[in-house]
């Protein structure tokens, strides 16, 4: 292990690892992020261990990386040095991968990207989900096993370190990332410099710096896949930080349900330990500064940065009064300066190109790109980077792909669960901060999920809601009471009973809760409700004064039906129903027993596309039944017309 | 300490440094309503009823009184508007879980609410955490504790300690608001108990 304590040592070391690469040699790189993890990556791995072992190909490197961003097609599986994409890689393709590519040099065309017309797309770049990205943050991930800090080195790795130890004064950092404009990427959109400043200016010679890696929004995993894929690049903005504001000591809080975060994490403080990059003196500059990881334990609360920190002393992770600030007064009363994991790995770039080159990219008050995490209905799901300032419909259409099954887009929910709603009119707002507050939701920290016209408004605003009540820590009344209150409303009337007054109810719920809460939890808590009250108001009619869904997503306010006209009596929904709620018999009309229907639509999905004969009603009363035994009109049952 | 003077409902108020926006309330008669707040005990802000606006540098915002320190020249309403609004909303949410409760009844009365605004669901507990807390910060024991999140908190003896500590105490009996404490432990009645030493009644 080298032990790096100068930056002409870690120079060294980097030129060593150059002069040993050999970039002719073959090399199998495979994702191993959270998404391909579920796609069997590690399955794939093994099957390419025991397929290069039994052709002898022990030249041939294997690389396990983090996250590319497209989880949709997993596993990703790039063969270097020809830049050869394989998606959607199964164990049992192995086999084939390694003969045809590695062995015989061809493409195995069936692996590869197809665009709409049918072209292969070899080079995972070029493909047009990654095509309009800028993946500054994000784009080293597939190159770099987490795993093995020598890759991260290998890549330009610890560079901004030593630049900001050696070459700058703290106050100069400093006032790099404040003159780059960054903002916060957990959800506040806070100035880090000013926040850094505060630390930096606040009294007191014990100091701490945080990451903030508690990402719990549902749909969300831009955090994890960072933490996972490259620690190191947040390591490194972390030392950077804590070298400019005067820390000694750091801490990452990672929510339990991360464990692979947190064993790379482990491994990679472990690493950078071994090298002299963590400890008594950083790079043998005398700065002394090492980290503790932190496991969250389920509180979705926690990730609130007054609750994060009684949370790390050992208190219950429940939100304090801030009105001194916890840049001025957090753990254990120092003075600690908290960040999301996307922000602190957006340091090191800051300071390598400059402030002014990250100043270049973004908006007027939003600078630099933004990890999306793009979920829901949409085509190409999985983790995005673009530059602030995109429009939404371009993230949606040009990377997402569009809408599956070419269904109708509704909306896009931003901001997690203190997020909003953004429907189609909205939909060429650029993307970054404030327009997104202007449009009644939240930049938050970077949940996108695509909603399409199969999506009930009032439903989703009471999944939210649902999740708030459940995650409200409960210490203060208008967060705890309020919550409660109005999700009452949203059950009662997405279950078919809800009355005038209601909507007014919730706005008259939501200001208080909004306005009386403690913190942030509350304080954004209603705004689910209140963007999908503020765009989609005549679906909230239609549930309380038409007792219709207009989605067909409400089970208490639709129907199943059988056309009486159209049933060709082919026993298929009658088979398929779990209750034995349809009546009917050969060459006889299937009726539903609206009494015994559990609405659970497999009938309306086996029901043989080319009679098309189960219908979702809803806010019209269910026609009355054909008397039993009516014969269907013209031809036989189960037979094709 | 140095001196501080701010504005409370119109009136010019001096107070020291330190010292919340409640407290400097209270000094000169100035009631504002509180569930959580108590002098023994560090400010919790968990009630949100001492929700005060406060207005500095031409900016106006609702802050919890019982922890907001007093700052020069801030201008402090007590019971404007959207204050009043909140309240009114807070009383009847609690009023839901504690109906009857005189505190909330008084409090009510003082702010017009409707009592059949939202559906009874009564346990009692507000959870102000006096309990929790006076066990806590003046006993030191920490032998009654908050269990769960949101609306299914609840204040527990962990019996442990309590076993040790409790029986020679009882002294978080009588500074629960709503008496729900000693009742549910057979020592009172709701209705009938005394009330301890509570600033704001």
């Amino acid at each position: 292990v080298p032990r790096l304590n100068s930056v002409a040592d870690l120079e060294a070391y980097r030129s060593r690892l150059h002069a040993a690469e050999d970039a002719t040699r073959p090399c199998v790189t495979i994702c191993s992020g959270t998404g391909c993890h579920a796609s069997r990556s590690d399955k794939v791995y093994e099957a390419f261990v025991e397929e290069l072992g039994r052709n002898g190909l022990s030249q041939v490197q294997i690389l396990r990386t983090g996250c590319h961003g497209f989880c949709e097609r997993g596993t990703i599986v790039t063969i270097l040095p020809q830049e050869v994409t394989y998606l959607q890689v199964k164990p049992e393709d192995a086999a084939e991968i390694v003969q045809t590519t590695l062995v015989g040099g061809e493409v195995v065309g069936r692996l590869v990207y197809h665009d709409d017309e049918g072209l292969e797309i070899l080079r995972e770049d070029e493909i047009p989900f990654y095509a309009p990205q800028t993946p500054l943050v994000f784009g080293l991930n597939r190159f770099i096993d987490p795993n093995d800090i020598d890759t991260y080195i290998a890549h330009g790795g610890y560079a901004s370190l030593a630049k900001a130890l050696f070459e700058m004064s703290p106050e100069q950092v400093l006032d790099e990332v404040k003159t780059a404009e960054l903002r916060g990427r957990g959800g506040g959109g806070f100035p880090a410099g000013a926040k850094w400043q505060t630390t930096r200016d606040a009294p007191g010679d014990i100091k701490y710096v945080v990451v903030n890696a508690d990402e719990g929004d549902p749909g969300a995993y831009m955090d994890r896949s960072l933490l996972e894929g490259n620690p190191h690049r947040v390591l490194e903005g972390l030392i950077i930080g804590a070298y400019a504001m005067g820390a000694h000591q750091g801490f990452v809080y990672v929510r339990q349900e991360y464990p692979i975060a947190v064993e790379n994490l482990t491994v990679a403080l472990q690493q950078a330990r071994d090298y002299g990059l963590l400890g008594p003196s950083v790079l043998g500059s005398g700065f002394a500064f090492d980290v503790t990881i932190h496991r969250g334990a389920g509180a979705f609360v926690s990730g609130e940065s007054s609750a994060l920190m009684s949370a790390i002393e050992g208190h219950v992770g429940e939100p304090k009064p801030k009105y001194v600030r916890t840049a001025v007064s957090g753990i254990w009363g120092r003075p600690t300066n908290l960040n999301n994991v996307e922000t602190w790995a957006t340091i090191p770039l800051i300071i390598e190109k400059g402030a002014e080159w990250f100043r270049g990219i973004g908006t007027e008050n939003s600078k630099g790109t933004k990890i999306f995490s793009l979920v829901g209905k949409v085509n190409n799901t999985g983790l995005v980077e673009v530059p602030m300032g995109m429009p939404l419909r371009q993230v949606v259409y040009e990377i997402g792909g569009g809408i599956p099954k070419n269904r109708k887009f509704k909306a896009v929910q931003t901001g997690g669960p203190s997020g909003g709603v953004i429907p189609e009119a909205l939909l060429d707002i650029p993307v970054d901060f404030d327009e997104l507050d202007r449009a009644g939701s939240m930049m938050g920290s970077g949940g996108m999920i695509v909603m399409d016209e199969d999506t009930c408004m009032v439903d989703t605003a009471r999944y939210y809601l649902n999740f708030l009540s459940e995650e409200s820590c409960g210490k203060c009344v208008p967060c705890r009471e309020g919550i409660y209150q109005m999700l009452e409303v949203l059950n009662r009337i997405t279950a078919g009973e809800g009355v005038e007054g209601d909507i007014e109810l919730l706005e008259e719920i939501s200001q208080v809760v909004k306005r009386f809460s403690l913190c942030a939890l509350g304080g954004t808590a209603p705004n689910p409700v209140l963007s999908t009250l503020r765009h989609f108001q005549d679906e909230y009619e239609a549930h309380i004064y038409d007792k219709r869904c207009p989605s067909g997503v409400c089970k208490a306010l639709i129907s199943y039906y059988i056309d009486p006209e159209k049933c060709r009596a082919c026993m298929l929904c009658l088979k398929n129903c779990p209750v034995e709620a349809i009546t009917g018999a050969r060459k006889e009309v299937h009726v539903i027993d609206q009494a015994k229907c559990t609405k659970c639509g497999a009938c309306a999905e086996v029901c043989p596309a080319r009679y098309d004969a189960v219908a979702k009603i809803s806010g019209v009363p269910v026609p009355e039944p054909v008397a039993a035994g009516t014969q269907v009109i013209g031809k036989r049952g189960g037979e094709d017309e | 300490m140095s001196e501080i003077s701010l504005t409370i409902d119109g009136r010019e108020v001096v107070t020291q440094e330190g010292v919340t926006i409640l407290e400097a309330a209270r000094e000169v008669g100035v009631d504002i309503p509180a569930l959580c707040a108590h002098e023994l005990l560090a400010p919790y802000g968990g009630c949100r009823l001492c929700t005060v606006e406060i207005a500095k540098g031409g900016r106006s915002r609702l802050v919890a009184s019982c922890v907001y320190p007093a700052e020069q020249g801030l201008d402090v309403k007590t019971e404007s508007d959207s204050v009043v609004e909140g309240r009114k909303l807070i009383l009847e949410m609690l009023l839901a879980r504690a109906p009857g409760v005189e505190v909330l009844r008084e409090y009510g009365k003082r702010y017009g609410v409707d009592v059949d605004k939202f559906e009874i669901e009564a346990n009692y507990c507000i959870l102000c955490g006096l309990c929790v807390r006076y066990c806590a910060e003046v006993k030191g024991a920490c032998a009654i504790g908050f269990v769960g999140r949101g609306v299914d908190r609840e204040v527990m003896f962990q019996p442990e300690i309590a076993a040790r500590e409790c029986p020679s105490c009882g002294e978080c009996f009588k500074i629960c608001p709503t008496g729900v404490l000693p009742s549910n432990y057979g020592m009172a009645r709701v209705p009938h108990f005394d009330w301890p030493a509570n600033p704001f009644r």
